[in-house]
């Protein structure tokens, strides 16, 4: 199962950069803009990382499975990775398209809040000691909660940032890379989920054998 | 006193006249002053100084290095801890099948 994914992944990736070289420069903002190509694919698969480990960690919460915790968590340190891909990204286009790294605006700094939102749930996970993951678990909730506003904050508040109509109204040779650039993501998104889940598991097999061993 | 009244009449009315014509000119000139020091303002990027210009080709690079280095120290980080968990596993298993 892992290596055909990590064969198609591998050459989503490595056909990407050629996709994006050959899209055309936007007319304004010129070679910068290149850089949306993994700027909006890095946040799609992180608000797929949140909306996942949220309704990971409701089973967990309301059912008591452990599998959904092991998504929960592997899927929330894979919303971080990927969360950290887009707050760096965004400020290095912002730069120039902009003339600002950053801008304290109603879209910008609810992303920054999301990704501290997964941030604490496993810094909670790690240091919260025992019974802790039912804490994370309700963290998880709220962070799946604030994606929605997240995305929709664009439309609603005044912003910097560009609307959510921008991708829609793409032109074809731009919206091609794009949506190629987010099937990488998606795809290292399942890649990694299954290897992080795999490491979850594997944990708690190496705990049952301690135990066995300590009886 | 017919010649008296016309001709205030006439100085009357070139001095409407007069007034119209400096008010129209200044207007114009008001307006064209304002364009030539809003046209100052504004320099084409291309015509700004080297120093002044920022490029984007390092600003992409920097974007595009950053994200890959991420994917693949999170990646080479999940394969270490697994490599890490599983090692200790077959150790373990190993000493339970000795006893």
């Amino acid at each position: 199962m892992f290596s055909p994914l990590i064969v198609l992944t591998t050459i989503v990736f490595v056909c990407a950069p050629v996709f994006i070289a050959w899209a055309p420069y936007e007319s304004t903002m010129g070679l910068v803009q290149k850089i949306f190509y993994f700027h909006l694919p890095s946040w799609a698969a992180m608000f797929m990382a949140a909306f996942v480990c949220g309704i990971a960690s409701a089973v967990f919460l309301f059912k008591g499975r452990i599998m959904a915790d092991r998504i929960a968590v592997a899927s929330a340190e894979l919303a971080v990775v990927f969360g950290l891909i887009g707050l760096v990204s965004g400020p290095l286009w912002a730069r120039k398209a902009w003339g600002v790294w950053w801008q304290w605006d109603a879209r910008l700094t609810m992303a920054l809040v999301l990704w501290m939102i997964f941030v604490s749930y496993l810094l909670l996970r790690k240091y919260g000691g025992p019974g802790s993951e039912k804490l994370a678990a309700g963290v998880a909730l709220f962070g799946m909660a604030n994606v929605p506003f997240v995305y929709w904050s664009v439309n609603v508040w005044r912003t910097v940032h560009p609307t959510t109509n921008v991708v829609p109204t793409l032109v074809a040779g731009m919206s091609g890379p794009l949506w190629w650039s987010l099937v990488g993501f998606l795809l290292l998104y399942a890649l990694a989920m299954m290897a992080r889940v795999r490491l979850e598991e594997q944990r708690a097999e190496l705990e049952r054998v301690y135990r066995e061993l300590d009886d | 006193m017919k010649v008296t009244v016309r001709r205030v009449a006439v100085l009357c009315l070139l001095l409407i006249l007069g007034i119209g014509v400096v008010d129209t000119s200044a207007e114009e000139f008001l307006m064209q002053s304002m364009q030539t020091s809003q046209q100052d303002e504004f320099v084409p990027i291309d015509e700004l100084e080297a120093e002044d210009q920022l490029p984007a080709a390092p600003l992409l690079v920097a974007a595009y290095s950053f994200a890959w280095l991420a994917m693949f120290v999170y990646l080479w980080s999940i394969w270490r801890r697994l490599a890490r968990v599983e090692r200790e596993l077959t150790q373990l298993a190993s000493r339970t099948t000795d006893r």
